[in-house]
């Protein structure tokens, strides 16, 4: 197994077999693409505040053609929308956070020596490289890139004559996006077969850590809707190039009838949000099990009903497979079928609700411990209270007639889903990083980091709601274009602000983890004092994890303080004493 | 060169970064301290600026509410706006109350529990059955009401009676609205999307009887206190007709017709009173459509019947306009 001796550096670092490996190429790749989505937020956000003003800035990435004088191109503001939203949700969000800790997390966390499939895992990775390739070619296409939003709605997609991002830049989008789900299946499958295959003597179901299960179900999740909207893409590129009309109908465009009847572009939102949101809660579920993980060491408590915790994590994963409708209130979709998915929106409220009594139960009494990592985990139960109560108003389709697509949709997905994923993220890099990189992360810049984020996030998203009570309709190039949005200049530049200052303190994180990667001070063998496998694992990082024999496991992972102890936490590998009771 | 400069900047920065932490490395392992450990000084100020912070964070909150409230839309000028503002409202104050409650306990919490002298062991408590059931079964009870509140909203709103209300057509295309009325046969003649070319922009049938009299406009005009009911169609694309102040919004999508029953109940002047001359009602698209989709709106106009009368008397029919300029 410790075959680490005859490696050489292509290997090693590049076709790694290695999970923990692969899993910091996942994370670097999502780094390196969150860098990319978060400036091209910035891009547009000063053309929101500033409608029309020339900016150095703009013209210096974009070019003469897209930002002629400094002034961003509506096509180009499009485009710039579309990509942000790609990119974060599907390469930094899913790819990015799923694809770093269930590989580094899941073979450390159940005692096995790597995935049961290293080169199905390594493939994972490198379809996932090759889709970051052709969607980062399609920002330099001559039509631009893909402009129809993140959802990728035909007949706009379909069209070249509709937007000229639905030309070359549609087609590598779909290419990508691709290459894309087969990764991501073939990530899943092999996390599913690890964590159900390959735990260690002892480690059962109901003593898997909370991110065992988070991983477990997203992964689920993921090998079932995926392919799905592997299938409406396939379709989408029959529309597109080879004249089939599964989405389109009745259109006359550049005055010019086309040929397709019988279509419904309905149809394609159906096939999409049937993956769209499930896929929000791929995004969702890691961060809520790396959380839970990290609240309960730093409080040095268990954390509060664990069965609970499990159950409404499989609760909300059904739940998420049977309210793709409340994307679609509004399409002419059946009344009646409105109200169906109206009903089972607002059911996830309740384990939901659940999920943050329990984080809050888990802080009553507790002795906790502020590292940089529990600051973001606690971030996340802000926000996901936040983000989580306006679901209440948008899955209430009579509330949501009069704010759908409007800016309150986008304060509330960036909240529950953006923020509280990312924090998530954030959260396991600074308390996984000892682990990954032998080192500890900087505390101080750690600190900053933390605070700076919480107080702009907040600033960039909390008055997005107003906007929206306003009515002002999301992806406007301007709102400079309706009177009754005029007030609302002040509102856009507080926005902006926020955002630049959020997206400069996120270069001194990436900063930090290089930094630290090579210079910071040596981390020991569990420096958060930690009962789960993976802190059992020499500092020394080698393939097969443990240099003799896998540990076995007598407990579940949460003995933090357990009473009769003589320190406030017992690793799952220590027996049970005689008279111990397992939790 | 100016390029050249910002590399050469960036570059200085984080060389200094680097020096700074190693310096502060250095002096910790000169005193043999361990940087990166968390201190019991760490732990407070960490709680102290989580109390502070949250404090600030929710009184920024309120502070937001009372600076922009006079920026939200006003109330709703339809009969069913109306259910909708009321339904909205009570679920507005049922989210605040709980953001407010899980904030203040989320935060004295972390303020109150930081590890230290006073506070150095946790409680181990790992479950409770009962309480666990007390906090699902109570957001159960409430969501309960939000579900049934809601959905006899909805049903209101969806199963409107449409038998008495003046029919309109809602186009849209890129980037623009048109509207069409049905003429004095009260009845909108059929449509083929081959069409629709040059002025029979919506590509209406004139074979048929019923479109003769039909008429074409740019600004969508409605009576006040009269049921109407918008029949909504694309050309191209989807787009989305959105009209705020009646709280109606419903996407228009090629190859189908969608609809949407409503009743103004205030007319524009009165608007203008209560909200400023600058007033107007609109129509704007809230699907992603365009270049210009920004810019894709229609004005609108809710009068008496007889300003109506008098507004649609003047307009052409579609025979006028179509089979005369032949």
């Amino acid at each position: 197994m410790s075959d680490h001796h005859n490696e050489t550096f292509i290997s090693k670092y590049i076709f790694s077999l290695d999970h923990k490996m692969i899993a910091k190429q996942f994370l670097i790749t999502g780094m390196f693409m969150g860098v990319v989505g978060m400036l091209m937020s910035i891009l547009f956000r000063l053309q929101l505040s500033n409608p029309g003003e020339s900016f150095a800035i703009l013209e210096w990435f974009l070019g003469d053609k897209w930002a002629p004088g400094g002034v961003l191109d509506p096509n180009m503001y499009l485009a710039l929308v579309t990509m942000h939203g790609t990119i974060l949700i599907f390469w930094v969000l899913t790819a990015g956070l799923t694809g770093t800790f269930a590989n580094f997390l899941i073979p450390l966390q159940i005692g096995a020596r790597d995935m049961a499939s290293g080169f199905i895992n390594m493939l994972s990775y490198w379809f996932f490289f090759a889709a970051t390739v052709v969607l980062l070619i399609s920002l330099f296409v001559e039509t631009g890139p893909a402009s129809a939003g993140w959802t990728i709605y035909p007949p706009l997609s379909a069209l070249p004559q509709a937007i000229p991002g639905s030309g070359l830049g549609q087609d590598l989008w779909l290419i990508s996006m691709t290459l894309f789900i087969v990764s991501s299946l073939l990530g899943g499958l092999n996390y599913i077969v690890t964590i159900l295959n390959l735990r260690t003597k002892g480690m059962s179901m109901s003593r898997l850590p909370l991110t065992m299960w988070a991983l477990l179900i997203v992964a689920i999740l993921g090998v079932l809707s995926f392919p799905v909207l592997l299938s409406a893409s396939l379709l989408l590129i029959f529309d597109r190039s080879f004249g089939t009309s599964f989405y389109l109908s009745d259109i006359v465009i550049g005055g010019e009838a086309l040929h397709h009847t019988g279509g419904s572009p309905i149809l394609f939102e159906h096939l999409f949000w049937f993956l769209g949101h499930p896929e929000v809660y791929i995004i969702l579920l890691p961060a809520l099990g790396i959380v839970s993980e990290i609240i309960s060491v730093n409080s040095r408590k268990p954390i509060f009903g664990y069965k609970a915790m499990v159950i409404s994590l499989i609760a909300i994963a059904f739940l998420s497979f049977i309210v793709w409708g409340h994307h679609m209130f509004i399409t002419g979709m059946d009344p009646f079928l409105g109200s169906v998915f109206t009903f089972t929106t607002l059911l996830i409220a309740i384990p939901s609700a659940v999920k943050v009594f329990n984080y809050l139960a888990t802080l009553w009494r507790a002795s906790i411990r502020f590292t940089p990592a529990m600051l973001f985990a606690i971030g996340f139960v802000s926000t996901f209270i936040t983000g989580g109560l306006t679901g209440l108003i948008l899955g209430d389709s009579a509330l949501d007639i009069n704010v759908h697509d409007t800016y309150f949709v986008v304060g509330h997905f960036h909240i529950v889903m953006g923020l509280s994923a990312i924090y998530g993220m954030f959260a396991g890099v600074y308390h996984w990083f000892p682990k990954m990189y032998g080192r500890m992360m900087n505390k101080k810049l750690g600190y900053f980091h933390f605070w700076v984020t919480f107080i702009s996030a907040y600033g960039v998203f909390f008055p997005m709601h107003f906007l929206g009570l306003a009515g002002l309709p999301r992806r406007y190039y301007t709102n400079s274009a309706f009177p009754m949005f005029d007030g609302l200049s002040d509102i856009n530049e507080i926005i902006t602000f926020f955002a630049i200052l959020g997206g400069v303190v996120q270069l001194l994180f990436i900063f930090n983890f290089f930094y630290s990667i090579f210079k910071g001070t040596k981390a020991t063998e569990n420096p958060w004092r930690s009962n789960t496998l993976e802190w059992t694992t020499p500092i020394e990082r080698i393939h097969g994890n443990w240099p003799g024999k896998i540990p076995s496991v007598h407990r579940w992972a949460y003995d933090y303080s357990k009473p009769g102890s003589d320190k406030d936490f017992i690793p799952q590998t220590e027996p049970l004493k005689e008279g111990e009771t397992e939790h | 060169m100016t390029n050249l400069l910002i590399i050469l900047i960036a570059f200085l920065v984080i060389a200094t970064l680097v020096q700074i932490l190693r310096v502060g490395e250095l002096l910790s392992e000169v005193r043999n301290l361990d940087v990166n450990k968390v201190t019991e000084k760490d732990n407070k100020t960490q709680s102290f600026l989580m109390g502070s912070v949250g404090i600030l964070f929710l009184v920024s909150c309120v502070w937001q509410y009372f600076s922009w409230e006079h920026l939200m839309l006003p109330a709703a000028s339809s009969e069913h706006g109306v259910t909708i503002d009321k339904l909205m409202a009570f679920t507005m104050i049922l989210i605040i109350v709980v953001f407010f409650i899980l904030h203040i306990i989320l935060f004295y919490f972390l303020y109150k529990y930081r590890k230290g002298d006073h506070n150095d062991v946790a409680y181990y408590y790992p479950h409770n059955n009962k309480l666990e059931l007390i906090w699902t079964i109570a957001p159960t009870i409430v969501l309960t009401v939000v579900i049934l509140y809601g959905l006899s909203v909805w049903d209101q709103i969806t199963n409107a009676d449409t038998s008495k209300s003046q029919v309109i057509e809602v186009y849209g295309k890129q980037f623009d609205w048109m509207a069409r009325y049905p003429g004095e046969d009260e009845t909108l003649g059929s449509y083929n999307y081959k069409l629709v070319q040059g002025l029979n922009a919506l590509g209406v049938d004139m074979q048929d009887e019923a479109s003769l009299d039909d008429k074409l406009t740019r600004e969508l005009h409605l009576v006040v206190d009269e049921p109407v009911l918008l029949k909504l169609r694309s050309q191209d694309i989807i787009h989305s007709a959105f009209l705020p102040h009646f709280r109606v919004q419903m996407n228009c999508v090629p190859g189908m017709s969608t609809q949407f029953a409503f009743t103004p109940t205030k007319t524009t002047s009165e608007m203008k009173e209560q909200e400023g001359d600058s007033f107007e009602y609109v129509l704007l698209c809230n699907k992603i459509c365009g270049a210009a989709h920004y810019n894709m709106q229609m004005k609108v106009v809710v009068e008496t019947q007889e300003e109506y009368d008098n507004w649609l008397s003047q307009k052409n029919t579609l025979s006028e306009k179509l089979i005369t300029k032949k």
